[in-house]
């Protein structure tokens, strides 16, 4: 039996007062390409941070790949796990962002060769030639050796998604990642996205763009005011809405 | 409404004619009266109580050229004493740890509120306190002996330019945007290694100016060593002014070396933050 990759139970998190996440459960199934939706502020980003743990869950529980996250159980009770630990988890998952937070002092090369090298202590002529393999897989093969400010918000996303592939991680976690793009450049991110879920890289999606969910997504999750208010196939949750939020939602969107 | 293509009338091609150079009246009159009283000043030092021999022999005397290294030595051990520490304790400061940020505070605030003048004193006069200083069962000595104008210099300027430094550290670290610390966390770094590989390097390009800034004061701070001994200039200058009573002769001999050198840096600088100017197309131009 087929056990989920990411297994979400009861996770909540507060930002002070304001509650990003009421107890959401979800499992994420290995293969699997989850597009998660929902307007600002429904805690879409904020339960990929916690899968990350860029952001702490305060209650609840995140299993990614068998093991629990963040934490550990010990006599009854939970102990944070030291930052070394939750370091190794990390390597677990991969991470786009919004904004493609390239490294700017160091060239396209230099950004996806950083993680391997520096974290992993993987030898530098080997991951060389695997963070070249990977530059030719987004189709950036000539800018090996440009910075971060000499290419487009398209290519540094690019450069962003093979970064996190270097790390070769089993999930993928892509933040928006083409709201920052101006419009004739979603495409080419979208593209390389394609491919990597055709690959069978287990994905979850935080996006807007809901061509590219309908095409590519297993699995739509609508969020609204930090649960999980509709799920289920694409062309289900899209097309043929059951929840009344949902339906209002696609129809402000669309 | 007139056809699109059509233009109006009444507005002239303009693109055959040139614009015409500006006499600037105002900057030839002023440029010259500046060269006027800059002349005057000068033609005062001229015939004024100064003899200049004096000057040029003792621009390149033995004394003085040693006074110009040891404070050369001073100024660049005391800098990267301050450096070290101002960065050791910026990251105490944004540090979570409750702990390491107030003693971080602490350190900043005990030596950046008292007078440099005083640090150095109260370092050179440590044997006053602690006649013999050690670790207990393992070393000691009189602290007279430890504590010489060289030693109790390094420590004075060093520590109070590490309150500093740790400032403009940390105005560097928060300067980059948190974007770059996530980043690094999403590829597996731990918090140090993260300010290291990835914080540090582009926190370098910001803070240059201003440790420049801080490292030309640091120059001209190891002056101040001279009243605790140290064989700095300005503490050989004043010796052989004591000797011969040339007093001006010799300040200006002091202050054409400082100038001197503080010229010599500025290029320097300029260098260095090119080289950590990498990736921004800013200073590329």
């Amino acid at each position: 039996m087929t056990k989920p990759l990411v297994a979400i139970r009861s996770v909540s998190k507060s930002f002070g007062e304001f509650q990003a996440l009421k107890s959401v459960s979800l499992d994420v199934w290995p293969g699997e390409v989850m597009c998660l939706i929902g307007a600002s502020g429904s805690g879409k980003t904020t339960l990929l941070r916690c899968i990350n743990q860029l952001a702490m869950i305060d209650s609840g529980g995140i299993w990614l790949d068998g093991e629990l996250l963040g934490v550990r159980e010990q006599g009854g009770k939970l102990h944070r796990l030291s930052e070394r630990e939750i370091g190794r988890q990390r390597l677990k998952t991969g991470m786009v962002f919004q904004r493609f937070n390239l490294f700017p002092h160091k060239t396209a090369l230099e950004n996806i060769t950083e993680g391997p090298t520096q974290v992993q202590g993987r030898k530098a002529d080997e991951v060389r030639s695997e963070a070249l393999d990977l530059l030719r897989r987004v189709g950036l093969a000539a800018k090996a050796d440009s910075y971060p400010a000499q290419l487009s918000g398209g290519q540094q996303q690019r450069v962003a998604i093979a970064r996190a592939l270097a790390m070769k991680p089993m999930l993928m976690l892509f933040d928006e990642p083409t709201s920052a793009l101006d419009p004739e450049l979603v495409g080419e991110v979208l593209a390389v996205m394609k491919e990597l879920a055709k690959s069978g890289m287990t994905m979850m999606v935080v996006t807007h763009e809901l061509g590219f969910a309908r095409e590519v997504a297993d699995r739509v999750v609508y969020m609204d005011q930090g649960a999980i208010v509709e799920q289920g196939r694409a062309s289900d949750v899209l097309g043929t809405p059951r929840e009344e939020r949902t339906k209002a939602f696609l129809s402000a969107v669309i | 409404m007139r056809p699109a293509p059509a233009l109006a009338e009444g507005f002239p091609d303009l693109s055959g004619m040139r614009i015409a150079r500006e006499p600037h009246w105002f900057r030839w009159i002023s440029a010259a009266l500046i060269v006027l009283v800059l002349a005057a000043i000068a033609r005062a030092f001229a015939n004024g109580q100064i003899e200049w021999s004096y000057v040029s022999r003792f621009l390149t005397a033995k004394v003085i050229l040693e006074g110009i290294v040891n404070t050369m030595v001073m100024a660049v051990l005391a800098m990267t004493l301050g450096i070290v520490l101002g960065i050791v304790v910026a990251i105490m400061r944004l540090s979570p740890n409750p702990v390491l940020k107030t003693v971080a505070a602490g350190y900043t605030w005990l030596f950046r509120g008292t007078p440099l003048i005083l640090q150095l004193l109260l370092w050179f006069n440590l044997a006053l306190v602690f006649p013999t200083i050690g670790i207990p069962g393992l070393w000691s000595a009189r602290a007279v002996d430890v504590m010489t104008p060289f030693l109790a210099a390094l420590l004075g300027l060093g520590i109070n330019q590490g309150a500093y430094t740790s400032e403009v550290m940390r105005a560097g670290m928060l300067s980059v945007d948190i974007g770059q610390y996530e980043a690094a966390q999403a590829i597996g770094m731990g918090r140090l290694r993260a300010l290291r590989r990835i914080v540090l390097p582009q926190a370098m390009r910001v803070v240059i100016p201003p440790l420049g800034n801080e490292f030309i004061g640091m120059v001209k701070a190891t002056s101040l060593a001279s009243v605790i001994q140290y064989p700095e200039l300005l503490h050989n200058a004043e010796n052989i002014y004591y000797a011969n009573s040339r007093v001006i002769e010799l300040l200006i001999v002091a202050g054409l070396w400082y100038l001197l050198v503080v010229s010599i840096l500025t290029p320097l600088q300029m260098l260095l933050e090119r080289r950590f100017a990498r990736g921004t197309l800013r200073l590329a131009r």
